[in-house]
């Protein structure tokens, strides 16, 4: 089966839009989703700091090329979902950003009710399907997605996101097996960041990331998820293919985390050395990268670059002091949906807290 | 009424549902072409098409977790297991995505799947073929139990589990598929989740049961009644949601009770059970409550052996006697 390499010599100069076909407009609104998403994580980390923010929590920073190239090319009801690093996924799918940030300080108007968290952002009516906190489980359920495509004779496509540390998971391979056999509308994206949380995927694999799905039969390729234009390119093809009942696919997308795998985990350390780090910040910022493309083409000064940043800053301290501002969940909501209907025959909670005649 | 197998009554319930609702589809190891492992599925791919009866790979965790996800964008799966034990592979997306998806979306994905097969031991399959996987889908919140032990019951009880909106692990006997019973012939015929059902009366002491296991409780019952002994049969049929009202009215009439299950007893349904009678009838009780179940082994293989470790019609006598201090 195909298994192409996309990926060719970064274009850094302004032929860049020209050659991804990818006009100034678009390419400037990139960049700003792109800001958003940095600014973002950036108040996440803060508020994380001061113990606005609990539990774990992993950041996007670095990556941000992934989510906007990924899913900028998807249309409302085409169907996103991924693990538990996807704040910047469900942005990029249009859940509001106060609603995520709400769900990090872990409020009744999150995205899931404040009873998800930082790895369980949910949105039904922009089909964003989950952040999932288990390495792979998300893979057999966006399968079951792209079988319900099918099985309505839907035109729609669902983009799996995954990290590096997926592909040696069995429920990867029973996925994309399945996805294969059944000829599923589903694009699998691994976002390759070089490690599973410390553990460098050349340690735990002998074979590339974009081989794994040639057992299969999935045509797969790889971009470069630093390159935004490369990327939305890339997934804007993909989409249309899929869509057109061309089956499944399979992209890895090679990028780099800028912080640690989570708050509790410093940027570098045992597993990896600052000097790498500070390379890739340096040299594979994706924001830096469009920008100066923008500005070499003249669709960007400095004076534009500030009033957009300035604008994606408001809309996140809008949204940090909304999550501030709101209100906690409610003791009503620790029992609610559990289940989908509580008027039943026969009991179905057995904690003792109310029931308990003794009481 | 129509007297069927267990495993007509079972195929009657797929057939109605899926003509029902267009939703309903069945996936699993061998259900289409073979008819499925135990034929509980004979007939329907030729009824309903590749489309909607569909074999898979030998992949439990996968399939279960790509029923979850069509659960969530909105389809009703039924999700065959040859048998429960297999399902162990599955378990993390029942757990942890199936029963956790409403309440981490905060109501916005229900997920109306069933997971249904074979639980419990049948004969010398030995260790990894007969566990009762019942506890293991008890514990966690969000998931459905149901337990049928007759033909009708298992009709009636599979049309709710599919028209149900939660996750329901719907577990069946490999040795009740040939069983024989009368069903209604009514095909809106549904048993609702959470009811218990008397199988026999009696006022001396109560066996409480679920699944299979209501037919050994039924031959302890026959022989104790040739001492005299006259004994209420409880068959739970739903273990979550669970019929208490029924258990508790039991405890109150006979004022003794033994719960017998096919599976180990340290933490298993019976330990519920026991524990919710003693929170809400313990003034009701004349002596402890025992529970029967399997030894406390790996399910051996030879035939003396396997014979030993389940749960006999002789232990349920010889329980019933104990709390009757006879």
């Amino acid at each position: 089966m195909a298994q192409t390499r996309t990926t060719t010599k970064r274009t850094k100069s302004a032929d860049a839009l020209g050659r991804y076909g990818v006009s100034p407009e678009l390419a400037l609104g990139l960049l700003g989703d792109m800001l958003l998403f940095r600014r973002f994580e950036e108040k996440a980390e803060e508020a994380y700091a001061i113990g606005k923010i609990g539990g774990f929590c992993h950041l996007h920073i670095g990556q941000e090329a992934a989510a906007a190239g990924c899913i900028k090319p998807l249309r409302t009801e085409d169907y996103v979902i991924g693990a538990y690093r996807e704040h910047t996924q469900a942005l990029a799918k249009g859940v509001p950003p106060r609603v995520v940030m709400a769900e990090l300080y872990g409020k009744g108007a999150g995205a899931s009710g404040g009873k998800g968290g930082s790895m369980h952002i949910f949105n039904r009516d922009v089909r964003f399907m989950g952040g999932h906190g288990i390495v792979g489980g998300q893979v057999p359920l966006g399968t079951g997605i792209a079988w319900k495509i099918k099985y309505r004779e839907e035109d729609n496509v669902v983009v799996c996101f995954m990290g590096d540390a997926a592909v040696n998971q069995g429920a990867f391979h029973e996925a994309l097996n399945m996805a294969a056999i059944w000829d599923l509308p589903a694009i699998y994206v691994v976002e390759n960041n070089e490690y599973g949380m410390g553990t460098a995927f050349r340690r735990v694999s002998l074979t590339e990331i974009v081989e794994k799905a040639s057992p299969y039969g999935i045509p797969a390729s790889d971009v470069d998820g630093q390159d935004v234009l490369a990327t939305y390119a890339h997934f804007r093809d993909l989409a249309e293919e899929v869509r057109g009942g061309g089956g499944p696919r399979f992209v890895e997308v090679r990028t780099y985390r800028f912080r640690g795998h989570s708050m509790s985990d410093p940027v570098s350390g045992t597993y990896r050395s600052k000097d790498e780090v500070d390379r890739h910040t340096h040299e594979q910022d994706p924001i830096s990268l469009l920008r100066e493309r923008l500005f070499d083409g003249g669709h960007l000064d400095q004076d534009a670059l500030e009033a957009m940043d300035a604008e994606v800053k408001e809309i996140v301290n809008e949204a940090a002091e909304f999550a501030d501002d709101t209100a906690v969940p409610g003791p009503e909501a620790l029992y609610e949906h559990v289940w989908s209907d509580l008027d039943v025959r026969g009991r179905l909670r057995f904690d003792g807290r109310e029931d308990a005649p003794w009481r | 009424m129509a007297v069927m197998t267990y495993r007509e009554a079972l195929n009657a319930a797929l057939r109605e549902e899926m003509e029902r609702d267009p939703d309903v589809f069945l996936m699993g190891e061998e259900v289409a072409e073979y008819d499925g492992a135990y034929k509980v599925s004979k007939g329907l791919l030729e009824k309903f098409g590749p489309g909607r009866v569909v074999d898979s790979p030998i992949s439990e965790l996968g399939f279960a977790g790509l029923g979850v996800g069509a659960a969530m964008a909105g389809l009703r799966p039924v999700i065959e297991f040859m048998t429960f034990n297999f399902a162990f592979l599955a378990i993390d997306q029942v757990i942890n995505s199936a029963s956790k998806m409403l309440y981490m979306s905060n109501g916005q994905f229900p997920i109306p799947i069933v997971f249904r097969g074979p639980t419990g031991a049948a004969l010398q399959l030995s260790a990894q073929h007969s566990v009762a996987a019942e506890t293991y889908y008890l514990h966690s919140p969000g998931v459905k139990v149901v337990v049928p032990g007759t033909p009708a019951d298992a009709k009636g009880l599979l049309k709710a589990a599919i028209r149900d909106d939660d996750p329901v692990a719907f577990m069946e006997g490999e040795l009740l598929y040939n069983f024989k019973g009368e069903v209604p012939d009514d095909d809106d015929f549904v048993i609702p989740l959470g009811v218990a059902d008397l199988k026999r009366e009696g006022s001396d002491v109560s066996i409480v049961t679920h699944g299979k296991m209501i037919h050994v409780a039924m031959q302890a019952a026959q022989k104790l009644e040739k001492d005299g002994i006259e004994v209420d049969v409880l068959d739970l049929r739903t273990l979550r949601p669970l019929d208490v009202d029924a258990i508790v009215a039991t405890v109150k009439k006979t004022n003794r009770a033994v719960y017998l299950e096919e599976g180990w007893s340290y933490l298993g349904v019976g330990a519920q059970i026991v524990a919710t009678i003693q929170e809400e009838a313990f003034d009701w009780l004349d002596a402890p409550v025992l529970r029967v179940g399997q030894a406390d082994v790996p399910m051996p293989y030879a035939k003396n052996l396997e014979m030993m470790a389940k749960p006999s019609a002789d232990r349920v006598v010889e329980a019933c006697n104990k709390v009757l201090y006879r």
